[in-house]
């Protein structure tokens, strides 16, 4: 079991050094960073002296681990906005957009677990009809779409909710709707095909005719298994969230880190692209590895000694 | 006399396996020091039970895979080194067929279409030329055009495996390999296809290499017979002589295994102990846990195999010993 | 071992033989056939020019006879901008499905031919491409590239090739090992009429399937990045800029953004309609 997680930490680090190397493989095609975090108003000499400390005129094997150093150090460069170091914009959206996803994440989990197991024990059932055209529009209607919608129908309608802004706690709740709906329904349908192929197996059906009791059936036998590779998607969706996040709190005016991301595209701000780009690799690969180990953990087979993941 | 077709010079091939995650890596002898020539025109059968590295040694015959010592020599000159030029243009002279005809067809094209292949590949002849001889060769394998028309999924699995045998001819090779190509047929159906690769390779001047576990087929279409266990020939001689008077204690309980007309089932040897595991291989005799008649020798020293009488080779210490006995 | 006849034998017949079509499939097929038309001739049978501007009929609601899906803030016909919208739309999805589809299964192949380092590197970038939110790595290429429509599409076209590379190399590890690729190499053929002539047909319908689950979230992801002003830019317009700019409007004028949003959502549960039966068809065995 050592050698698994031994080889997922590996993984991850792989991954945040691909990333950092992707950025600063980007960084270097588009074009002369000194000119693109200064701005092509910047005086020559600014330029020269930016490109001197940032060790641009050193072969490119320095300049990678320079780069590398700097990240290391937290030294992401300046916003080209307003002259703040980028990673403290970054935190300090951190709390608005963890208050719209931490939420989020709980939602779809809540909503889309229970609905796809009750479909999947109920087979063929309305219920189970409904979880999968749900879910079909889950995957077919994009975020943005859907907040639009929801924006459309509640706030412009109803005019029960507001439709932008941070003001009050009523002002989170399309956002978090919008995060939460269109992961729930495809949570739900992975959840019940997970259920599904479960019960379909002899172990199932022995553990029915011995006499086994068909919610201890399920809850001892069907949920656990049904469970390892329903966590592997937990992983994924933490990814999805990040994205729907981007999307989500541009439409909704909500101002966390993905605003702040879609801003900084839109004005080529550099140090901030790039600072929130490490920060998701960084989210991301803890993700992973935390479903990593509880992959590892659920899965007994991975527990004992000499069996390969 | 001319020099044998195929000679291979105490060839041998390893593979590192791990048993388990966290296990050493335990060095599985597949083949180990094995020597064969094969006369052209002839047949060697190869015989053993699974594990014994029969198919890899068909394999490394072939130039299929490169041994890891020794040497493999077709009509005197050294195999060419897998995956160049030079081997894909050997390969016309020298082909394989296999345990399992469908797999080794490609499901999307009719048969006739891969019975040409080798013709497209090598360039050989025009275009009408080669559908010639796709025809000529659906004949030798008596099949009809009929069924060159057919997908493989189509056939049965005796007309598979002629299909495959047409294919493996198709360039007219001097050499066949055939690697267990009737075990997956019907007893009814083996029985047709050993004759007609019978036929074929008295027509055609074939030297065949024909490995199997199945006694009673290798009987019908060898010239002489090697027996293999783990990874090393015990027993080599002519094939009527070998089947009558086995030497070896292990082709001995083979051949009382193996259900002849006129013999009694009274006599039959059976081996006590596990089948072998080819990653645990016993010190000196590989056989000696399951031998009937293993002394203390057998436990330490590995036998060489040696000549003992006629074109008869032994690897064993209890007939080499009675055989230098009696020469003495 | 068997005689039986093998039921794969029906899928390869020349003959084309089409088993009912369930009618959700077949509306799915109505629907994209007659998008591509679109996309084909848009210009002609828009009834206006997508940038031409009437003042003097903004913001009109659909319905009427001169604007059948009403007008935007600068007087545009929402269908001609629509149908312009569902040709840029699509044309960006398949060029991007396309390269992605050569891109990840020649490297897949790759990996799976050369296996050791090059196998390594590739299951490495597909690990990488697989862990990271696309829409992130997007945007950042694109803040710093800058924005064109050949990069655009380039970079599309990095949507997915994870998915082929995977399959690729498996299925071409499988073959390799055993079975009609290993016996053709020892008919003496050479890798790539291997690859071409006999891997590549062979797993052929696998990548299609894989292709029309691919494309709908091409387009969604074309969709996203364009609603937020990053994807393609003005003049041109596509159905995701469309939603975008009927955002402002979605109060006074929810149409001009309902007909492109309309759009997206019926196209992308067409073609995975269409998926979903295809991969039922092709290989019942596949999840």
């Amino acid at each position: 079991m050592g050698r698994y997680f031994t080889i997922r930490i590996g993984r991850a680090a792989l991954t945040i050094v691909l990333v950092v190397t992707f950025a600063f493989i980007v960084l270097r095609l588009s074009g002369d960073p000194a000119l693109m975090i200064l701005g092509p108003e910047a005086p020559p000499e600014v330029l020269a002296a930016f490109r001197k400390a940032w060790g641009l005129d050193d072969p490119i094997w320095a300049q990678y681990f320079d780069y590398f150093g700097a990240i290391a150090k937290g030294e992401l460069g300046r916003s080209m906005r307003d002259g703040r170091p980028a990673i403290e914009l970054v935190l300090e959206r951190i709390p608005a957009t963890l208050a719209l996803t931490l939420p989020a994440f709980f939602f779809k989990v809540a909503l889309g677990v229970p609905a796809g197991i009750y479909a999947a024990l109920h087979r063929g059932s309305g219920i189970d009809r409904a979880v999968m055209m749900t879910a079909v529009a889950g995957f077919t209607v994009p975020s943005f779409v859907l907040a639009l919608l929801l924006v459309l129908v509640f706030a412009v309608q109803l005019g029960w909710l507001p439709s932008g802004g941070q003001d009050s706690w009523r002002h989170a709740i399309l956002p978090i709707a919008t995060l939460s709906l269109g992961g729930a329904a495809v949570l739900a349908r992975f959840t019940r095909s997970a259920m599904l192929e479960v019960l379909g197996q002899p172990y199932i059906r022995t553990a029915s005719a011995k006499g086994v009791s068909w919610r201890k059936v399920v809850t001892s036998h069907a949920l656990p298994n049904a469970a390892i590779p329903t966590v592997t998607i937990l992983g994924f969706m933490v990814g999805t969230l990040i994205a729907g996040a981007v999307v989500v709190e541009s439409v909704f005016a909500w101002p966390g880190v993905g605003r702040l991301l879609v801003v900084a595209v839109a004005n080529r701000d550099l140090a901030v692209v790039q600072c929130i780009l490490l920060l998701v690799a960084m989210t991301m690969v803890t993700s992973n590895l935390i479903v990593d180990f509880l992959y590892g953990f659920l899965d007994p087979r991975l527990r004992s000694k000499g069996a390969h993941a | 006399m001319s020099p044998p077709l195929v000679e291979v010079s105490a060839i041998s091939r390893t593979y590192a396996m791990r048993s388990r995650m966290f296990g050493r890596a335990a060095a599985v002898h597949a083949v180990d020091d094995v020597s064969l020539t094969i006369p052209r025109g002839q047949t060697l059968g190869l015989v053993g039970e699974s594990g014994s590295g029969k198919s890899t040694t068909g394999r490394i015959v072939l130039g299929l895979e490169p041994p890891d010592s020794g040497e493999v020599r077709f009509d005197g000159k050294p195999m060419a080194a897998l995956g160049t030029t030079a081997w894909r243009a050997q390969r016309a002279r020298m082909q394989m067929i296999f345990q399992d005809p469908l797999g080794a067809l490609d499901r999307r094209l009719p048969v006739a279409t891969q019975i040409r292949e080798p013709l497209d590949i090598h360039g050989l002849g025009t275009p009408a030329e080669r559908e010639e001889r796709v025809r000529e060769l659906l004949r030798a394998v008596e099949l009809t055009p009929a069924h060159g028309a057919r997908y493989p999924g189509a056939l049965s699995g005796g007309q598979r495996q002629r299909i495959v045998l047409a294919r493996a001819l198709a360039t007219k090779p001097d050499f066949l390999v055939c690697d267990e190509p009737v075990s997956a047929l019907d007893v009814s159906i083996q029985a047709q296809m050993v004759n007609l690769l019978c036929d074929l390779q008295a027509q055609l001047s074939l030297t065949l290499l024909f490995i199997s576990h199945d006694l009673r087929v290798v009987r019908q279409i060898s010239n002489v017979v090697a027996v293999m266990y783990l990874g090393r020939i015990v027993e080599i001689g002519s094939a009527d002589d070998l089947f009558a008077r086995p030497e070896h204690p292990y082709t001995q309980a083979l051949v009382s295994a193996s259900p002849a007309p006129g013999r009694r089932s009274a006599g039959r040897i059976v081996l006590s102990g596990d089948p072998p595991n080819p990653a645990a291989r016993p010190t000196g005799c590989a056989f000696h846990p399951r031998c009937p008649r293993a002394i203390a020798r057998c436990a330490s020293e590995v036998p060489a195999l040696s000549a003992v009488g006629g074109d008869r080779q032994v690897a064993c210490h209890l007939v080499t010993g009675a055989a230098t006995r009696d020469a003495a | 071992m068997t005689d039986a006849t093998l039921k794969e034998t029906k899928a390869f017949s020349r003959r084309i033989s089409l088993p009912a079509i369930p009618v959700s499939v077949a509306l799915a097929i109505t629907w994209i056939v007659a998008m591509l038309l679109i996309a084909a001739f848009a210009e002609k049978i828009a009834p206006y020019g997508f940038t031409q501007l009437d003042l003097r009929n903004r913001l009109a609601a659909p319905g009427n006879a001169a604007h059948w899906l009403g007008t935007d803030e600068l007087g545009r016909d929402v269908l001609s901008r629509l149908l312009v919208s569902i040709r840029i739309s699509l044309l960006i999805a398949f060029g991007a499905t396309a390269i992605s589809a050569v891109v990840g299964t020649i490297l897949g192949f790759l990996a799976a031919h050369f296996r050791g380092a090059v196998e390594q590197l590739v299951l490495m970038l597909t690990d990488f491409q697989a862990s990271m939110p696309f829409l992130i790595m997007a945007l950042a290429v694109l803040a710093f590239f800058g924005n064109s429509l050949p990069l655009l599409v380039g970079l599309m076209g990095l949507f997915g090739w994870e998915r082929y590379a995977r399959i690729a190399r498996g299925l071409a590890i499988s073959a390799n090992a055993q079975g009609y690729a290993a016996a053709v190499r020892q008919l003496g053929a050479t890798p790539s009429r291997i690859y071409l002539r006999h891997i590549l047909p062979n797993i052929a319908s696998t990548l299609i399937v894989s292709t029309t689950l691919v494309f709908p979230e091409v387009i969604l992801m074309e969709s996203g990045l364009s609603f937020l002003g990053l994807g393609v830019q003005p003049p041109m317009t596509s159905l995701g800029n469309m939603v975008g700019y009927g955002r402002e409007y979605l109060t006074r004028a929810p149409w001009i953004m309902l007909a492109p949003a309309t759009t997206i959502v019926v196209t992308t549960l067409a073609v995975s309609v269409i998926g979903d039966w295809l991969r039922d068809r092709l290989d019942p065995t596949l999840q």
